[in-house]
């Protein structure tokens, strides 16, 4: 083994090393990641208090109608909400003087989404090399829900990792493509639940129309890609296509709160074309059959390929490699462990210099397994997003940007340093920061970083120079 | 993006507001009450450890001694030419960025010990400071510090409970680790160092990566033109209160009926390679903001302060001529400070060792000539009534050719 590999299977494929880590690795980099993801069940999270999608949406439903309830009283509205059989059951609200709302024994969203991060952290800081949580990682980015959209999906993001990407991060593409579009977070993260077909019983009746928002980003982000020829039309089509896929959330349909659910009264009625193909399916299986055409599309190929190989490799990565894992997408139709596989056993994936910075989110986690120091989840909320990634909320649907200009960047750069400081002075440690640099990265610590550490004033010191090194931050 | 959980402030912060807010999420330990009904003194004993190294011959020059100035040059304060201190004796100055000390030194209630040191004669901040803070004759030779030792040792008077000590950093430092009870406090927006960090990583991606180097410096340059740094008055304001604002908050817990009953506090930045500024500058900014924290205990701890000693300690001192960056390398011996009511003061104790070529230690430093357990054992002794058999013993393992220093205690 190149004294390099093991460090690079910790930061460019993993979340770092823990103390030990390095040694326990072995003389086979490659090959340990594998191990680390060959039970593809080892990458679920399925915990009895995580409530799934059904359960969490009930109960953000719950605590919206609490807080409803409770601020027209306190505003001694007369228009008295007119009562709806969950009432019934629901606790009061309480409102604090800061206007937080608390609705005893029901979680609020922010609730839900620390409970959510708490379970992450447990697998971070469990994980003995963390690829499979960076292949994770990348696949959510890669289907990113925006909470900053409503609580619903604030309340449900954590969910949806756990219900649409974990399962099938090593298995097909298509199955984890159509379990999000199928997810209440992202038809409410991209509108569709808003999408109604001009034409269709509904349409008529109300007015309403067409949202374009996610039938144009699942061809645009999610598979095709923008360059693969498609046109407004394309577009417009598709969302006509997936009109009526929302999910339950009317006050007739409690039984279907947080599932899909196709509402053939909201769906454009007719034949499609979508990228020159017909689509004459009625209801629910002409969407099916797009989806099923776009996920296997070969410009989906070329385009995962590229993002995967730049996710993980470099901002401009090595052609052959990005040719060679889209030939092994298209040839399996989208195995996502062959094409994990493939990316691993790859030369240039080892070879090629690290040029890439940790994100937010990598670097946060590496300096907790690093440092064996848990923080809280408020720690974590503040830290990611003072570092510009907080978690399930990037700026657009196209998720965080994982390029060297974007993270490497002068006041990312400062922030980052100073989050490294206060890591450094919370962090409970006994290690000698030099024993602990040795053990993190062996033979591939520099003699700079070395001298550097050795010198540091204090302890803290050292530490927020260690997590701050180029070794530490580039991948 | 904007979202109604993630507030404008979170999203356009500067590196201040998330140091802010940080401390908020410091808590408090479980506190064991103690109580000291029926005991005649109740007696509170603080250690304030200097991180980094601290200067002795910048804070408390022997402006007498003929080899002085040339050693120290620019440093060399005191001196003709460098008006910046006051007289502590015919031998001695003080830094006159520290008015505080002086006016409790005239007052007889602080006291200087020069060309001290701790056993450790290598010099590394690390091993440094271990051996400071666990009273151990070597680095490395123990997992708990001598406080936390003395907390389990110390007479409880008609207290049950163990003594706890109260550890103003977010972590229970190693001079506090061990079974006795610790807690924690920092202030609200403790800022954790007026540290060189910046400068230290831009000399390390400078060497190891030069694209890293460039954007820092760019974010660094950035923020001093929004305002977070230029003006060097307003950073020494900020550390001031910084400080302050720690010593202020561990009286205050001191003061507490049955709270803890001694305290470590740690202030960083001492570290001065270069452009050390005793005078007018970075030693002076921090001298000036420890001055305003050693008078924030004085103030805080008054309704106490007959039997309160606070001992200040730093891993090594400084070399004894100067570097060739206007600043001092790693040294030896070095200045501890006493004060408080309850210390025997107004005066210098020290065993002058000189600074001739020949008295240096290794040629370079200033050479020890009291050792900082013989201070320790000695204000344990008479302050907290810690019997020599179990100094030697328990808080200072395998001290026993050191003897405690006598008459330090008023």
């Amino acid at each position: 083994m190149v004294a390099e590999d093991g460090c690079l299977a910790f930061s460019r494929f993993g979340l770092g090393p823990r103390p030990g880590d390095l040694n326990r690795l072995g003389s086979d980099p490659a090959s340990a990641l594998l191990d680390e993801i060959a039970d593809p069940t080892s990458l679920f999270i399925d915990q009895p208090d995580l409530p799934d999608s059904v359960d969490a949406y009930t109960e953000l439903r719950r605590f919206q109608r609490a807080r409803q309830l409770a601020k027209l009283q306190s505003t001694a509205s007369e228009n008295a909400a007119a009562p709806k059989p969950m009432d019934a059951l629901l606790p009061k609200a309480v409102i604090a003087a800061n206007g937080k709302v608390t609705v005893p024994g029901v979680p609020s969203p922010e609730d839900l989404m620390n409970a959510e991060i708490e379970a992450r952290l447990d697998r971070v800081l469990n994980v003995p090399v963390g690829f499979g949580e960076r292949l994770v990682a990348f696949w959510t980015n890669h289907f990113a829900v925006q909470a900053a959209a409503n609580e619903i999906v604030r309340g449900l993001a954590g969910a949806f990792e756990r219900e649409a990407i974990r399962p099938f991060v090593l298995g097909m593409f298509g199955d984890m493509a159509l379990a999000v579009i199928q997810h209440p977070a992202m038809l409410t993260s991209l509108n569709n639940d808003v999408s109604v077909g001009p034409n269709s019983p509904q349409g008529r009746k109300t007015g309403k129309g067409l949202n374009e928002n996610l039938g144009r980003e699942f061809m645009e982000l999610h598979t095709v890609g923008v360059d693969a020829g498609y046109t407004q039309t394309d577009v417009t089509s598709f969302a006509k296509v997936l009109t009526g896929w929302t999910y339950g959330r009317g006050e007739n349909e409690p039984e279907n709160y947080g599932r899909f659910v196709f509402h053939k009264f909201a769906h454009e009625p007719g034949l499609q074309t979508v990228m020159g193909k017909l689509y004459p399916q009625p209801g629910v299986d002409q969407g099916l059959a797009v989806v099923a055409d776009l996920v296997t599309n070969p410009a989906t190929a070329k385009h995962l390929a590229a993002q995967f190989a730049t996710y993980f490799v470099a901002d401009v990565p090595p052609a052959a490699l990005v040719t060679r894992l889209a030939d092994v997408f298209r040839k399996t139709k989208g195995d996502l462990r062959a094409l994990t596989t493939a990316l691993v056993k790859s030369p240039e994936a080892w070879s090629t210099p690290a040029s890439k910075l940790r994100t937010p989110q990598e670097f946060l986690w590496a300096s907790a397994r690093a440092l064996q120091f848990r923080p809280e989840a408020s720690f974590i909320n503040r830290a990611l997003g003072d570092l510009g990634e907080p978690l399930w909320n990037p700026p657009s649907p196209q998720g965080f940007k994982d390029d060297a200009a974007t993270w490497l960047a002068p006041n990312a750069m400062t922030t980052r340093v100073d989050v490294a400081e206060l890591v450094a002075s919370r962090a409970k440690g006994l290690d000698d920061p030099r024993d602990l640099a040795t053990d993190l990265f062996g033979a591939g610590l520099s003699s700079d970083t070395r001298t550097a550490i050795d010198r540091a004033e204090s302890r803290n010191q050292a530490i927020a120079l260690l997590l701050m090194s180029p070794e530490f931050q580039r991948r | 993006m904007k979202s109604p959980f993630v507030t404008d402030a979170m999203l356009c912060s500067s590196r201040r507001t998330f140091l802010a807010g940080a401390g908020a999420l410091t808590a408090w330990a479980v506190m064991p009450k103690y109580a000291f009904a029926g005991q005649r003194r109740d007696p509170r004993f603080l250690t304030v450890i200097l991180r980094g190294a601290l200067d002795g011959l910048a804070v408390v020059p022997p402006v007498g001694d003929p080899d002085y100035p040339a050693l120290r040059r620019d440093l060399a304060i005191g001196t003709s030419g460098f008006g910046s201190t006051v007289t502590l004796n015919d031998f001695f100055g003080l830094n006159e960025a520290m008015p505080g000390l002086y006016g409790l030194y005239k007052k007889g209630e602080a006291l200087v010990v020069h060309a001290a040191a701790t056993g450790y004669r290598d010099r590394s901040h690390f091993d440094g400071q271990d051996v400071l803070e666990t009273g151990m004759t070597g680095p490395k030779m123990s997992e708990t510090g001598w406080m936390n030792r003395l907390a389990s040792v110390m007479p409880r008077g008609d207290g049950v409970r163990p003594i706890s000590g109260l550890a103003a950093t977010p972590t229970v430092p190693l001079i506090l680790r061990g079974d006795a009870p610790t807690l924690t406090w920092t202030p609200l927006d403790f800022k954790p160092a007026p540290s060189d960090t910046l400068n230290r990583l831009l000399d390390l991606y400078t060497h190891a990566d030069p694209k890293m180097a460039e954007v820092l410096m760019a974010g660094v340059s950035t923020e001093m033109l929004a305002g977070d740094g230029t003006d060097p008055m307003k950073r020494a304001g900020g550390l001031a209160a910084s400080f302050k604002q720690l010593a202020a908050g561990s009286a205050k817990l001191l003061l507490q009926e049955d709270g803890p009953r001694i305290a470590a506090l740690s202030y960083d930045g001492w570290d001065t390679h270069t452009n050390e500024g005793a005078e007018t500058g970075r030693l002076q900014g921090l001298l000036a903001a420890l001055d305003g924290a050693f008078s924030a205990l004085a103030d805080g701890l008054q309704p106490v302060w007959k039997d309160t000693a606070i001992v200040v300690l730093t891993e090594f001192g400084r070399t004894a001529a100067t570097n060739g960056n206007d600043g001092t390398d790693h040294g030896t011996a070095t200045t501890a400070f006493l004060f408080g009511g309850a210390i025997k003061g107004g005066r210098v104790v020290a065993d002058w060792p000189g600074l001739k070529p020949s008295q240096l230690y290794q040629d370079r430093d200033l050479a020890p000539t009291t050792d900082v357990r013989a201070i320790l054992k000695g204000v344990l002794r008479d302050h907290l009534g810690v019997g020599e058999p179990t100094l030697t013993t328990k808080v200072f393992p395998d001290s026993i050719g050191v003897k405690p220093l006598d008459g330090l205690i008023a």
